[in-house]
């Protein structure tokens, strides 16, 4: 990245010029993670608006950023992608050059810088909000770090949500997570999280099931990155709705 | 002011091819050899942490003999060049091609300039394709000459003899243990005819494996894995298969 900045500075965002004005991008909306022993899932819905208008139902935000981690964005859908890439980039370049990955710590810590070097953005209201997961070999555990838009980074556990759906996928994780789910039942209670968030929060694209058009899901265990297939990500999400055909609300946990 | 002496400009030039050749010759040869799923590179080294062979992009490898911190200064100059190329135009426009052009650029900028001595190195740069005639592999001598070479190539003290060796007895098509037994056959072979045998804990061995689902087709093989391709004695086609299954194994295993 020091390299990028000497050799060509207009390619890293912290270098542009904020232009005058609020300026209408599509914003990508709701992404969840949950660990369990062994890993930790992510997963994001499909949605991308603008304003009101739906502007794009297909949109993916949620990227290995190497073996052993990933990202989920919300926030400016542009601005976020192109995080993304630089700190693919930045991890890989790491490793290739030293011949050692990243700590978990030191790949938090280092997109919690990227993100604040985006705070000028943000004021005009184009910020990017990430979760940040990862399998952490050292530990021997999935991890997962959130982020504020000043680039505070916070260390979840548990489960954690990001993006305008995120009070009601937090919601429903809050009444649905157990600390000894296995990966299958992880990856069921993120769609299901992510259900309820499309339910009540408009931004939040559901299971589109006329267009095949399912949450993203990942897996990250220490066998590293793992997406699920289409038909997996299917499979899921049938299941999901196919059971609130009877109960719309979703699953109901104990009162006491 | 004393006038310095004459010193023609082919001398200078001979002086300089000389003294870089010495220089590569001192250090141990290492050998990259097209295999039928890929590209392997093989060579002497005792040390675990100093690599020779290492990784510049998805399909890219590097290989270097010589001295070691001037090849580990183009080895990151490369990387930097390869990382740059792939996020400002995208990964597939990272070229082995372009790649060389640029180390030959330096070394032979290096090699010419009279105020820096030449740089003691040999490098190759190879790259794997979706089939064995999309391999490619440079090699590039001290000079910042080009070389575009085919099946097997050797750099380093011994490489003349070690080049004639591999080229009567490389053929396409060889599985990665043939192959890796060729090149341990070719490194033992001393310049007096003498015979000296290299552990596998002495051996580096690396592959451009165009068989592996990951984007990044670099790997590095060692341990258990280096000794079971070492020792297999098997047909070809049960060994491929062995092949893959420790692939996974060891996979897995990371």
């Amino acid at each position: 990245m020091d390299f990028l900045g000497a050799h060509a500075p207009e390619m890293l965002p912290g270098n542009r010029q904020l232009p005058e004005g609020i300026v209408e991008a599509p914003h990508g909306t709701t992404i969840v993670a949950a660990t369990f022993p062994g890993g930790v899932v992510l997963a994001g819905d499909r949605r991308a608006t603008m304003g009101n208008m739906i502007a794009q139902r297909d949109i993916e935000k949620v990227f290995p950023a190497d073996e052993y981690s990933a990202v989920g964005i919300a926030g400016t859908a542009g601005l976020a992608v192109e995080m993304v890439k630089l700190f693919q980039l930045e991890l890989e370049h790491f490793e290739k050059v030293e011949g050692t990955t990243l700590s978990l710590e030191g790949k938090a810590n280092r997109l919690s810088t990227m993100i604040r070097s985006n705070l000028g953005m943000a004021m005009q209201g184009l910020a990017v909000v990430p979760l940040f997961a990862g399998y952490d070999e050292a530990k021997e555990k999935g991890r997962i770090f959130s982020y504020d838009v000043t680039g505070g980074r916070s260390e979840e556990h548990g489960y954690a949500a990001t993006g305008s759906g995120s009070i009601f996928a937090r919601g429903s994780m809050k009444k649905l997570y157990r600390p000894d789910l296995t990966e299958e039942q992880a990856t069921t209670l993120v769609v299901q999280a992510l259900y309820d968030a499309a339910d009540d929060d408009s931004a939040t694209g559901g299971p589109d099931l006329y267009r095949n058009i399912y949450p993203i899901v990942t897996v990250i265990t220490d066998e590293g990155f793992r997406r699920l297939t289409e038909d997996e990500s299917q499979e899921i999400a049938r299941k999901v709705t196919d059971r609130r055909l009877q109960e719309p609300d979703g699953p109901r946990a104990a009162l006491l | 002011m004393s006038t310095p002496f004459y010193v023609s400009p082919q001398q200078a030039m001979a002086d300089r091819a000389e003294y870089a050749r010495k220089g590569i010759a001192r250090g141990r040869s290492l050998v990259v050899l097209q295999y039928a799923d890929g590209i392997v590179f093989v060579g002497e080294n005792p040390s675990r942490a100093l690599h020779k062979f290492s990784e510049i992009y998805d399909r890219i490898g590097f290989a270097a003999a010589g001295k070691y911190n001037e090849y580990e200064n183009l080895r990151i100059g490369g990387v930097r060049y390869a990382d740059l190329r792939g996020y400002t135009y995208d990964r597939d426009d990272v070229t082995a091609r372009g790649l060389a052009n640029v180390y030959a650029q330096t070394l032979g900028t290096i090699f010419s300039s009279a105020g820096e001595k030449p740089y003691e190195v040999e490098l190759v740069v190879a790259e794997v394709g979706a089939t064995a005639a999309g391999d490619q592999i440079y090699r590039l001598p001290h000079d910042g000459s080009i070389v575009d070479e085919h099946g097997s190539v050797a750099v380093g003290g011994n490489a003349e003899q070690i080049s004639g060796f591999l080229d009567q007895r490389h053929r396409d098509g060889m599985t990665l243990s043939e192959a890796l037994k060729l090149a341990v056959q070719a490194l033992s072979s001393q310049a007096n005819g003498a015979e000296k045998t290299i552990p596998a804990e002495r051996l580096e061995v690396a592959v451009l494996d165009r068989t592996r689902s990951q984007q990044r087709k670099f790997k590095r093989i060692r341990g258990r894995q280096l000794s079971r391709l070492l020792e297999a004695d098997v047909p070809a086609a049960a060994q491929a298969d062995a092949v893959s299954n420790d692939e996974a194994a060891e996979d897995a295993e990371e």
